[in-house]
């Protein structure tokens, strides 16, 4: 089969049926090297269903984003891998017409809940955007914001934990004598690797990076990726990219999306190796998407 | 119709390349001869007021209260300049924080609510408002219940039609900022307010300052809603209160004294007149020029 062309709603339907049930997968995915199971669950979603106004965008993703793993959201675009991650801090919330249903559990509580303190979830869940976004502010004072809005801190206090997310960030070097100057004046990969220090500086617990490096040169996707490698110790990671390569290197779990479903979920070495399902296959091999 | 049956045997017939190029060249023409009588006249009415203007402005034009008898011939428009000043300063103050929250409310909050789409229709209704109905409404509201003109009728007049521009403004400079910005506040855990006023606006600070700007710069020549409710006076303003005070009587103005002078039958006080024009011109385009400098300085979101 060369290609796949799936645009009925009854194929879809038909699509849900292939896609196995979670635990089935749980088998394989011990063929990293590690045990699945075994390892902490930061983030378990369960049936999430996501709508843009009546149009329906995510049908029942079931998926464990495991602790200090990196994990990639892979799949063509228009396939809701964006749409899925954005639930996880309710940021789409700031759109009317836009509804999550289903749940989302982080740390023993429904992130989906009405209930949810919206300002401590985005602390404990820091997002990164495709686009690099500092704030119309100092370099200093962008990474300060975070610190600022959720501690009391102390002024030499406040300037020591800038600079240990500015080096944690492998940005401190390029940045030390410009922390006056505005966030917007540095380079496109610099003002990335910012924003992440922004993010890492409030002290979160997971960092989503909708597609961090799509608008970012080589050279600062290379000095990005090793960030992500290095940050994977400290922070449950989940990467949003449409670049294989790079799920590839970074990632320790896949997931690829396809029209809203999680079609295959499971070690990064075995998707990219001997995926389960031959629509992730034929994604992978550069067939279609 | 003769039906082409198939339409791959011929290539289709060419249009006139000639004809297409000469709709072209009127097309560029007509717009060239549009553009260049509008700067032509503009010229024409600077270069006017430059020439007839320019020899009124010494020192005792800026210094000397305008003249209360024809025979002087010191006398100048200070009173009127501070009278003005103080007039459109007040309405600024009036119109630029509660415009500038209500565009916020347009642009961030109420977005395609019902109850922002009916404040963003009446907005644009009234800023269609003769901005003399405006004096009259001012008149009946202000200036009768306390039956007296006063400077404060002449800024609450002013403030009413600078009021939905600065709204509509602050909401379409608002819009500009991208979407990414905000979702970058809110991901980091701060409220909507705060990633409002701290980051949206910050970011559009160049373009609020501009519409700030040019809502002031709206009102200053504004002749009309003046009429009704300050009036004019020889005199300077004598503080707040009594009949020579901004709340208590007529306020000398620029706009109302140029209307007064230039009808005069005395050639020193129709060239007063031309020297007023002149002031309100240099400043209105003064400050046109100073904030698009400013504005290409703070665009950088």
């Amino acid at each position: 089969m060369v290609g796949i062309t799936v645009d009925g709603p009854s194929q879809m339907q038909s699509q849900a049926t292939v896609v196995p049930p979670r635990l089935e997968v749980a088998e394989d995915r011990r063929g990293a090297g590690e045990d699945f199971a075994a390892l902490p669950t930061e983030i378990a979603v369960r049936d999430l269903d996501f709508f843009y106004g009546k149009e329906q965008a995510l049908f029942a993703n079931t998926i464990d984003i495991k602790r200090n793993r990196v994990t990639a959201v892979i799949g063509p675009s228009g396939c809701g891998k964006s749409t899925h991650i954005r639930a996880y801090n309710r940021i789409f919330n700031l759109y009317r017409d836009q509804k999550a249903k289903g749940e989302i559990l982080f740390d023993g509580s429904n992130v989906l809940s009405s209930q949810t303190d919206l300002l401590d979830l985005r602390r404990r869940i820091g997002m990164i955007f495709q686009k690099p976004s500092p704030f119309p502010m100092t370099v200093f004072d962008n990474v300060a914001y975070g610190l600022r809005q959720h501690y009391r801190l102390s002024r030499s206090d406040l300037s020591n934990r800038v600079e240990d997310a500015l080096k944690r960030s492998a940005i401190w070097d390029e940045v030390k004598h410009k922390l006056n100057e505005p966030g917007n004046a540095l380079s496109g990969g610099q003002q990335q690797r910012l924003c992440i220090a922004r993010a890492i500086a409030a002290e979160p617990d997971v960092l989503l990076m909708d597609e961090p490096c799509s608008a970012i040169d080589p050279v600062g996707t290379a000095k990005i990726e090793e960030l992500i490698l290095a940050l994977k110790s400290k922070y449950t990671i989940v990467l949003v990219t449409h670049n294989m390569q790079q799920a590839a290197r970074v990632s320790d779990y896949t997931a690829f999306f396809f029209q809203g479903r999680i079609v295959e979920f499971g070690p990064t070495t075995k998707i990219f190796s001997n995926p389960a399902e031959k629509q992730t296959e034929e994604y992978i091999t550069g067939r279609f998407g | 119709m003769n039906a082409v049956t198939d339409v791959r045997a011929a290539p289709p017939r060419r249009r006139s390349i000639a004809r297409r190029k000469a709709t072209d060249l009127v097309v560029k023409v007509l717009s060239w001869i549009g553009a260049w009588f509008g700067i032509a006249v503009m010229a024409f009415i600077v270069y006017e007021v430059v020439r007839r203007g320019a020899g009124a402005l010494n020192w005792a034009f800026f210094t000397q209260p305008t003249p209360q008898d024809v025979t002087s011939t010191a006398g100048g428009f200070a009173n009127a300049i501070v009278g003005t000043l103080v007039i459109t300063g007040v309405a600024a103050l009036i119109a630029i924080p509660m415009g500038f929250l209500g565009g916020v409310y347009l642009a961030e909050f109420g977005r395609n609510g019902r109850v922002a789409t009916a404040v963003r229709m009446i907005a644009n209704v009234v800023m269609g408002v003769p901005s003399i109905i405006v004096g009259v409404f001012a008149f009946a509201t202000i200036v009768r219940p306390v039956q007296h003109y006063s400077g404060l009728a002449g800024s609450v007049a002013l403030a009413f039609i600078m009021l939905p521009v600065m709204a509509r403004t602050t909401e379409d400079i608002l819009n500009l900022v991208p979407n990414e910005i905000r979702e970058s506040g809110l991901a980091m855990g701060a409220p909507r307010w705060k990633v409002t006023l701290g980051v949206v606006c910050r970011a559009a600070r160049g373009g609020l300052i501009t519409g700030a700007t040019l809502a002031i710069v709206r009102v200053a020549g504004e002749t009309a809603p003046l009429l009704f409710t300050v009036l004019s006076s020889p005199y300077w303003m004598t503080g707040l209160f009594g009949p020579g005070g901004f709340f208590g009587g007529p306020v000398a103005n620029l706009t109302k004294t140029i209307y007064d002078f230039s009808g005069s039958p005395y050639p020193q006080w129709q060239e007063l007149a031309w020297g007023g024009a002149l002031v309100i011109i240099i400043a209105v385009l003064g400050m046109n020029i100073l904030v698009r400098l400013l504005f290409q300085r703070g665009k950088q979101w």
